[in-house]
């Protein structure tokens, strides 16, 4: 980044000309050599990263006897669209659709408002019990999810509230995810105290000190986890195992399990199916990834 | 009198603190201790969801030991972390040692290097099912390309967890990225330093990034340990802990106890002995850290 800024703008004063002169100087051959291999290894692992969803791309569009031609047929011809009304007509792909849409946006709501109001308190008040409540906070990070998994289900079996949304919703609602108010907390500490002291004079609630000027301030770490929550309530696939039955409350993530069929050769129609489920969370991630990468990256990791 | 206005004001930030955090302490209790404690108690009955709960004693402890399919999970489950989780590490940071150069297309490399990871576990499977498929898959493929024997991967209970080692490499963005926080955050004159006495690159690697980043190397290790014992979904969709419960790990093993068997006191059981292997694990590391793991400028408080 900074290297662009200082190739793309004039040399304006000595400083910058002497900075200029530095770094145009010869290199050995060695850095070009060991800089060529680098960018090699480089572009194999993004090859190996991106190469899978470009074939469930192209699949998704083949036609049957394409699927496993060797070698590999990389475009398809024809373009099979009708392989998408197939998958449609085999599932209610828009019907989970909609309710993974559905409680993705709830829960995001959930664990955007509630983390950074919890991370408010954990930044800027004081009470007792503060620092033990934290370390509680941080340790539940590590605290394995399956062991609360069977008494979940049956506190929401007796609420009533199994093959309903509620137990995906309700959750990130109360807390927020600890990793998540642990960036938060981080971000808020790097926030100059200067403004809420200049509010609180005015007057300013600490609920008004939070909501007013700590929440906007904080936005691209609250997209950030805006995104982590995203990528994982759209892709969990446990959570909705457990909890939802009926073919009408299924989420796309368990509803596509239905496309996996190691005996049925139909491999484009689960393809284009599987598009359903990943193309959204691929366009939320390349929109967002600056926010997504940088949100840890900034923040830092120090407690 | 200003001492009395200002404990006033200490008791109403003391009760705004407490509202504040009002949401997560509840979800604590809900979520999270109140199922721990109920969990305990669960492991002591005997529960099929349907008639009511009967007082079972240790009776579920006791047949922890005798149930075969307890150890061969737990066996496979730490099979699978012990090889995957130091290559997923080395791995990670190895991407992210890379992307910590002042390159072009830092930020696309970057975002290529983290697409597997949000690629969701179901989309995964039909892809991996593809690629591993012993007639037709690519990785076979590419075996009979270097004139290498083909392999039945998921389909050979000698190859099966290796498969799932592989398929865990791919998709460590997560790890990558916070080891990048990592080495952007060690100061660059500690480098300088290191060039300036004369320590080549892979000297400045070991006397200046490992030491400065093992607090991080320290927390991708435990959150890696912790995430891969409880391997599930790419198990249930794609081997269902075949063949021969080769990839039966142990949240699988658990899952059929408690939602295919409806065994709700044995299945508690069974997630209280994951739990207290986890925790032994993560609290070796710590204790294994405590000496090594290198935090700059400590500061408490």
């Amino acid at each position: 980044m900074s290297t662009d800024e200082l190739t793309l703008s004039p040399p304006l004063d000595q400083e910058a000309i002497q900075l200029l002169g530095r770094r145009t100087r010869r290199r050995p051959a060695g850095f070009y050599i060991r800089r060529t291999f680098q960018y090699l290894v480089m572009v194999v692992i993004s090859v190996i990263s991106m190469i899978p969803l470009v074939w469930m791309v192209s699949t998704s569009l083949k036609e049957q006897g394409q699927v496993f031609a060797y070698p590999p047929v990389w475009i398809p011809d024809p373009v099979m669209w009708s392989n998408y009304a197939e998958a449609l007509a085999r599932a209610p792909l828009l019907r989970w659709l909609m309710n993974t849409s559905i409680i993705t946006f709830l829960a995001i709501v959930g664990n955007v408002i509630t983390s950074s109001m919890v991370a408010y308190g954990f930044a800027r008040l004081r009470f007792p019990g503060r620092n033990f409540l934290f370390m509680l906070l941080l340790s539940t990070m590590m605290l394995p999810q399956i062991v609360t998994l069977i008494p979940r289900f049956i506190l929401f079996k007796s609420l009533g509230w199994l093959d309903t949304f509620l137990p995906l919703v309700v959750p990130p609602f109360f807390g927020g995810g600890p990793f998540n108010i642990f960036l938060v907390r981080q971000f808020y500490l790097t926030i100059p105290t200067d403004l809420d002291d200049a509010a609180r004079i005015d007057g300013a609630s600490n609920w008004a000190i939070w909501w007013l000027i700590l929440a906007p301030l904080s936005k691209p770490v609250l997209i950030a986890i805006g995104i982590f929550s995203f990528v994982y309530h759209w892709n969990d696939f446990l959570h909705p195992l457990i909890f939802l039955f009926s073919e009408d409350m299924k989420t796309l993530a368990l509803g596509l399990r239905a496309f996996i069929d190691p005996l049925d050769a139909s491999w484009q129609i689960s393809m284009a199916a599987s598009m359903f489920l990943l193309v959204p969370v691929i366009i939320i991630f390349f929109l967002g990834q600056r926010y997504f990468i940088e949100g840890v990256t900034v923040t830092g990791l120090k407690g | 009198m200003i001492n009395l206005r200002m404990s006033r004001m200490r008791r109403k930030e003391a009760i705004d603190g407490y509202l504040f955090i009002a949401p997560w302490i509840i979800g604590f209790v809900l979520w999270v201790a109140g199922p721990m404690i109920a969990s305990i108690v669960l492991s002591f009955m005997q529960w099929d969801l349907l008639s009511d709960p009967t007082w079972a004693g240790v009776s579920n402890f006791t047949n922890l030991f005798q149930d075969r399919l307890v150890l061969v999970s737990l066996w496979n489950t730490a099979y699978y972390t012990f090889l995957s989780v130091p290559l997923e590490l080395a791995a990670a940071l190895g991407m992210a040692l890379l992307l910590n150069q002042r390159i072009r297309f830092q930020s696309l490399f970057r975002t290529l290097f983290y697409i597997p990871s949000v690629m969701p576990a179901v989309a995964g499977a039909v892809l991996w099912l593809w690629i591993l498929n012993p007639e037709v898959g690519l990785a076979n493929s590419l075996l009979r390309l270097v004139g290498l024997p083909e392999l039945q991967w998921l389909w050979s209970p000698t190859t099966s967890k290796p498969s799932f080692i592989l398929m865990s490499l791919w998709g460590i963005g997560n790890p990558m990225v916070i080891f990048l926080a990592g080495l952007q955050g060690i100061p660059s004159a500690l480098y300088d330093a290191a060039e300036i006495d004369g320590a080549n690159a892979w000297q400045r690697f070991r006397a200046v990034t490992i030491p400065m980043l093992s607090p991080v190397i320290l927390f991708n290790l435990v959150l890696g340990v912790i995430g891969s014992f409880q391997i599930f979904t790419g198990a249930y969709l794609l081997t269902n802990g075949g063949p021969a419960h080769s990839t039966l790990f142990s949240v699988l093993y658990l899952y059929r106890l408690g939602f295919e068997q409806f065994r709700m006191g044995y299945a508690s059981a069974v997630a209280w002995l994951i739990f207290v292997i986890i925790l032994f694990f993560t609290i070796t590391q710590f204790y294994l850290a405590k000496s090594r793991v290198h935090y700059e400028g400590e500061v408490t408080g």
